[in-house]
């Protein structure tokens, strides 16, 4: 699987994300900077988490105009798979690539702790390994996940199966629970929580390798 | 309009970084120099005529604002210099001592572990928010200086009674900073510690540490310039914030002091990612020679450092200085404290390739001078020379004083009465101790940091006696933590200050770890009082002793004194950052026992509660000397229970401090989420008492425990001692939430 992790300014979890996806396919990522705009042709495009810009305008939004997202969006649009995690969720739904926004959590607090997701939409490129129902307990790390999205758009992310996954427990107010969303065609997902973070038995918690074994069987 | 400048300096940055060149203000003058302004910047007569002696002539402006901070308490360690030199700094693994940015120790393999604590205390408690958030930034760029990339933050901050008005706004502000900061950069926040007490109503402690790791033979120092080479700055543009904040922290406070507002910096970790992420990126190049990061006292400090160890001189061109307004002079430039810059001297030649980079991570520079074989410090601007001063003397010549001591009095002894267990016996003792702010769950805190970035994080906060954080790459991991039992060191310096050497010490070895080397934070109260000078005094003899017995040096560290508002001093505090060793993270264990373990206690009972929070809590005194530590057996105990570790024979380990022993398994049973049938007297001493030296070891083999110890019982069931596991959760997490929320 030729896969590519691009880096923002600000960005901070390429290490643990390319460190996921070596450790569960053999192969290490390309580290792409933003202002390198080939990309060439891999199998997967990670957009990773962090505070691109520093956050300072809305999160993911100005990263979302930078140079190399024209060329993303291109390719996520003719179907390379897009994966995009915690900002680079934020970015995505900036890119209008998946519908929605991502507010302040409800306790206007950063929140950092495990949780419990739970596998909704199947028969992705993501979830091959996965069976739908499944609860997977991993790290957030954010203080804008509260995902809003308004009752038409919502009734059409259920009907079209496009809700990745749900959080157990609400942590930050976002609506249905939802924690991770797809495009239409189940190319494109973005979501809050950390799966990178929980692929490691070493650190106690390696519940979301079969996500990431999943990805690299069907892109291998 | 502030974002929309930043939004149009990133996308649409021009090819030079050359400003427009300003113009003095025509009625600018500098104010005329008098030994009064000299006391107003914190000066003494003494110090201001020696100053006089060695320019043989009055200082212009600029000049004295230099020398006062240079020779501020903050920057020249004046009071304590003399106390400091008796600390143990050397062992073979040592690679760089104090004296430099952060402290250096091999950890085999070619790499080093690079590690410092810094207080700041003063700006956090004027505006907790950024200076909380300065205090990580600052931390963080004395380690990256050194060309180690920083793996783990810890932090310890000590806030005043709960019931004080500022309190629960001090904390919401420091943790918020805090958080900010680290988890915008990247680097993980692995644990820390949290005291409260009304000797910290007007004087909040903000003590951070950061740990990195570079290859030994890629360490940057500010030695090492010589003659010819170009002096380059880089990051953050220079304003008029934090002027005078070395001298600000090197006074006491007293009432209405929020007003220095002004004086405290304003942090961007954005920036500070950059300049971090571009630094150890040029330091994989061949164009660096030294570099210093401009901290407290920032350009001065920090020129002056390269200069003298450099034993060169610098003019600068202080036009060039990439600044955030107009109009400044020197005066504001040199003495300004904006966060987030650097000072680097580059090989002659080497410009174009570290710009590059600079280009690459969108961060100003320029090249504001060069290094000249006179050494003096000489500042040029608007086409004059404001400041032309020799260097050795001014960091040569600094204060130095052996300031009087007085012996601290004894604290009264602990009444008899106050060693009895109250109506509910030892349940309604533990269901005190564990919801008493000391000991209550610091989750509200630490879920506001990120823990985990970067993916190394084998034990974050509350899951092991200190954290783990495994290298990049490898199963080998960095062994963290930060100590100090404040009441203990008022009670008694010199045992208090063994004591937190020894806690450190005790926390990495119950993790498995092996303790290497520490760094030391020494926050005190005004040290022109014999008596606190004695608490110092006796603070250092007490660290010396632990240090020595334990192989356990100092590598780094920071003085934090006038700790006063309005005359009344803090506890004395000082904390002991520590860093060990273990070969491979898997071996590591933590707080969290297992079914059916067997819980030894190893390293003796206790008769002793003087000083504990059992009396504080349950009787309300703070009477009692403090439990003495015995090195000899803290280190033959400890070494038995590593090797115990080693040997795979325990499933959790936890050090007895703060509550003793019954509070120890409580926080076990916690972290597991099982609960105990526990055997022993039904006498307080046994179970709350604090001696030192001691742990809790779980084991599914006791049978092969040969290590002297006294079986206190089984892990099982649901609840410990006959309270529900929830019951004890609920109390023991339910109160600092509630807490800031007003509801108690």
């Amino acid at each position: 699987m030729k896969s590519v992790v691009v880096v923002f300014p600000g960005s901070n979890r390429e290490k643990d994300m390319a460190d996921a996806i070596e450790r569960t396919s053999g192969m290490r990522p390309t580290l792409l900077w933003h202002k390198d705009t080939e990309i060439g042709k891999p199998d997967l495009i990670v957009l990773p988490g962090g505070f691109s810009y520093g956050d300072y305008l809305r999160c993911g939004a100005i990263a979302a105009h930078s140079p190399v997202m024209k060329e993303v969006i291109r390719l996520a649009k003719g179907g390379t798979p897009l994966l995009a995690v915690c900002n680079g969720f934020q970015m995505l739904v900036e890119t209008r690539l998946v519908p929605g926004a991502l507010l302040r959590n409800t306790s206007l607090k950063f929140i950092c702790k495990s949780v419990q997701l739970r596998l909704d939409g199947t028969s992705s490129t993501f979830t091959s390994k996965m069976k739908k129902g499944d609860v997977i307990t991993v790290p957030v790390a954010h203080g804008e996940g509260n995902y809003v999205v308004d009752a038409d758009t919502l009734k059409a992310l259920n009907d079209n199966d496009q809700v990745a996954f749900r959080y157990l427990e609400n942590i930050n107010g976002a609506t249905d629970n939802i924690a991770g969303v797809y495009n239409e065609t189940k190319t494109i997902l973005g979501m809050m929580p950390h799966p990178e973070d929980a692929t490691d038995e070493t650190l106690g918690n390696a519940s979301a390798s079969p996500f990431f074994e999943g990805i690299a069987s069907v892109l291998r | 309009m502030l974002l929309v400048c930043f939004v149009v300096k990133h996308f649409y940055k021009t090819d030079t970084m050359a400003q427009a060149a300003q113009k003095l203000p025509e009625t600018f003058k500098e104010p005329a120099v008098s030994e009064k302004l000299a006391g107003e910047f914190g000066l003494k007569p003494d110090e201001y005529k020696h100053i006089l002696n060695i320019l043989k002539r009055e200082p212009t402006y600029t000049e004295l604002g230099i020398f006062s901070v240079m020779w501020s308490e903050h920057c020249s360690y004046k009071s304590s210099r003399h106390w400091l030199a008796k600390l143990p700094t050397k062992a073979p693994w040592v690679i760089q001592g104090p004296g430099e940015g952060a402290g250096v120790i091999d950890i085999g393999d070619g790499q080093a572990a690079v590690f410092k604590m810094e207080s700041h205390n003063h700006p956090s408690y004027i505006e907790p928010y950024q200076g909380a958030a300065t205090g990580v930034g600052g931390i963080l760029r004395d380690v990256f200086t050194m060309g180690a990339r920083p793996i783990a933050n810890i932090n310890a901050l000590r806030f005043g009674d709960p019931s004080h008005p500022k309190t629960r706004q001090l904390i919401a502000g420091v943790v918020k900073g805090i958080g900010d900061y680290g988890n915008a950069v990247g680097v993980p926040t692995v644990g820390g510690e949290t005291n409260f007490h009304a000797a910290y109503n007007g004087n909040i402690l903000v003590n951070a540490m950061t740990v990195g790791v570079a290859d030994t033979d890629k360490i940057f120092y500010s030695r090492g310039a010589s003659v010819g080479q170009p002096v380059v700055y880089v990051g953050s543009k220079t304003g008029r914030d934090g002027i005078h904040g070395a001298t600000m922290s090197s006074a006491e406070f007293t009432e209405g002091d929020e007003d220095q507002r002004p004086t405290v910096q304003v942090g961007d970790p954005f920036t500070e990612k950059l300049l971090l992420e571009a630094c150890l990126e040029l330091m994989k190049t061949d164009c660096i020679v030294s570099l210093q990061d401009m901290g407290a006292a920032g350009l001065t400090s920090s020129s002056v450092e390269i200069a003298a160890k450099g034993e060169i001189g610098l003019v600068m061109d202080l036009d060039k200085v990439p600044m955030r307004e107009s109009g400044m002079v020197p005066y504001e430039i040199m003495l300004s404290e904006s966060q987030e810059r650097m000072l680097v001297i580059l090989k002659p030649g080497k410009e174009a390739e570290a710009f590059k980079i600079f280009d690459k991570w969108d961060l100003d520079y320029a090249t504001i001078g060069h290094t000249v074989e006179r050494r003096y410090l000489t500042l040029n601007m608007y086409g004059r020379t404001w400041c032309d001063i020799p260097v050795p003397p001014l960091v040569d010549e600094s204060p130095k004083y052996v300031r009087p001591t007085a012996a601290q009095p004894k604290p009264a002894t602990l009444n008899p009465q106050h060693t009895a267990l109250p109506a509910g016996g030892l349940v309604e003792a533990l269901k005190k101790i564990i919801a008493c702010p000391d000991v209550a769950s610091k989750k509200w805190i630490y879920e506001q940091y990120d823990p985990i970035v970067r993916g190394e994080t084998r034990y974050g906060p509350a899951q092991a006696d200190a954290a783990v954080v495994r290298l990049d790459g490898k199963q080998k991991a960095l062994v963290i933590t930060s100590d100090c039992t404040p009441r203990y060191v008022q009670a008694n310096p010199r045992e208090g200050a063994k004591q937190a050497v020894a806690e450190s010490w005790r926390n990495i070895t119950a993790t498995g770890g092996k303790p290497l080397a520490i760094t030391n934070n020494l926050n005190f109260g005004n040290p022109e009082k014999p008596e606190i000078m004695g608490q110092f005094a006796e603070s250092i003899e007490g660290m010396r002793e632990a240090c020595l017995a334990l192989d356990y040096p100092v590598v780094s560290g920071n003085v934090s004194l006038y700790n006063e508002t309005n005359g009344k001093a803090i506890l004395p505090t000082p904390v002991i950052g520590g860093v060990g060793l273990i070969d491979d993270a898997r071996k590591t264990v933590g707080l969290a026992y297992k079914e059916g373990d067997t819980l030894l206690l190893i390293g003796g009972a206790t008769t002793h509660l003087g000083q504990s929070l059992f009396a504080r809590e349950i009787h309300g005194t703070e009477a009692g000397d403090v439990p003495p530590v015995d090195l000899k057996h803290e280190k033959q105990t400890g070494d038995a229970v590593r090797t115990l570790i080693e040997a795979g024979l325990v499933s959790a380990c936890h050090d007895i401090s703060d509550g003793g022993v019954l509070t120890a398994i409580a926080e076990m049973a916690l972290a597991a989420n099982i609960g105990a049938k526990l055997d022993g007297p039904e006498i307080a001493a046994f179970w709350f008492g604090e001696d030192q030296g001691r742990y809790v070891v779980a084991t599914s083999t006791p049978e092969k425990i040969t290590a002297p110890h006294i079986t206190l019982g089984k892990v099982g069931g649901t609840a410990l001692m006959g309270v529900e596991i929830k019951t004890l959760r609920d109390l023991h997490e339910g109160w600092l939430p509630n807490y800031m929320a007003g509801k108690n």
